[in-house]
């Protein structure tokens, strides 16, 4: 079976994950080698991935741990007063 | 110290409810980042979020006795913290319209991906580069909400799809479906911007080096 662009695509993300079965894996493997456009997807999908988890990305607000933790000392002590 | 894993996080609990209160600190800290995120995700303000962020900690040591441990304590801690993030909410009263509008995966998105000829990689180096890291966070920002909080804590915060499952209370097909989506609309909204922070070369049609 020659699978088409569509059908790669609905599978982009299961691909990345590594969880199609060996069978499709292959047909999908297949049609890589010869679409550029589902190789410029799959590997702009995979780029765009990567980047976004990228610890610069997403950082927590400067103080963010300082100030949970003052607060937790806070609470802490109140539980510690009251048995 | 070892990085806690279950088994002594349960040994945290245990002391801690034995009287080392102080030891809930430590307990706590693996989970900072998963949960301010996911507030982050679910209340769009970094005020509120903070604060739920802490509200939630605080929750979770006064509750700690009703930790049953058949979950990983993050997953339960993250359930917490989305439960505490939709109460100020509703207290707020400003759901936003992309949490009504995208409730559910039954409807039928347009998921065609941007259609490309070739893909320059962008290389992590180009985060130097603050408008890449805000090109990024409004894309994810821009997310409906469903799909923005499966994707922070399974592509962001790295979490299984089991336990991201867990702590957003749905199902694992349901985390399947929605990272899928969350990443074809990542692709389609940010494949065509991000040409410009591919490394520089030669000519402009496709041709692989």
């Amino acid at each position: 079976m020659r699978i088409d662009c569509q059908h790669v695509w609905s599978y982009i993300s299961a691909y990345i994950d590594g969880e199609v079965e060996a069978e499709l894996r292959a047909e999908i493997d297949q049609h890589l080698e010869t679409c550029e456009i589902c190789s410029a997807v799959l590997d702009s999908t995979r780029n765009v991935v990567v980047l976004v988890a990228d610890d610069r990305v997403f950082e927590l607000p400067a103080g963010f741990s300082r100030r949970l933790h003052e607060r937790l000392d806070r609470e802490l002590e109140l539980a510690g007063g009251s048995g | 110290m070892t990085a806690p894993g279950p088994e002594s996080d349960a040994e945290y609990i245990r002391r801690i409810m034995a009287g080392e209160r102080h030891l809930f600190h430590e307990l706590i800290r693996p989970c900072e980042r998963p949960i301010y995120f996911l507030l982050l995700s679910i209340l769009k303000n970094e005020a509120e979020a903070e604060d739920v962020a802490q509200e939630t900690a605080i929750k979770v040591f006064l509750n700690l006795r009703n930790f049953r441990g058949d979950s990983q304590f993050r997953t339960w801690v993250l359930s917490i913290a989305r439960n505490e993030g939709l109460g100020r909410l509703r207290k707020l009263a400003v759901r936003r319209e992309d949490s009504l509008d995208a409730g559910t995966d039954e409807q039928t998105g347009d998921y065609t991906p941007a259609i490309l000829t070739s893909w320059r990689e962008v290389p992590a180096e180009a985060l130097e580069r603050k408008e890449l890291g805000e090109i990024l966070r409004q894309a994810v920002e821009g997310l409906p909400e469903i799909y923005r909080n499966v994707m922070l804590l399974r592509d962001i915060e790295e979490m299984d799809v089991r336990e991201t499952a867990h702590a957003l209370g749905i199902s694992e097909g349901a985390v399947k479906v929605r990272l899928h989506r969350a990443r074809a609309l990542l692709q389609r909204t940010l494949a065509p911007q991000l040409g410009e922070f591919a490394p520089k070369r030669k000519g402009w049609f496709g041709r692989r080096a």
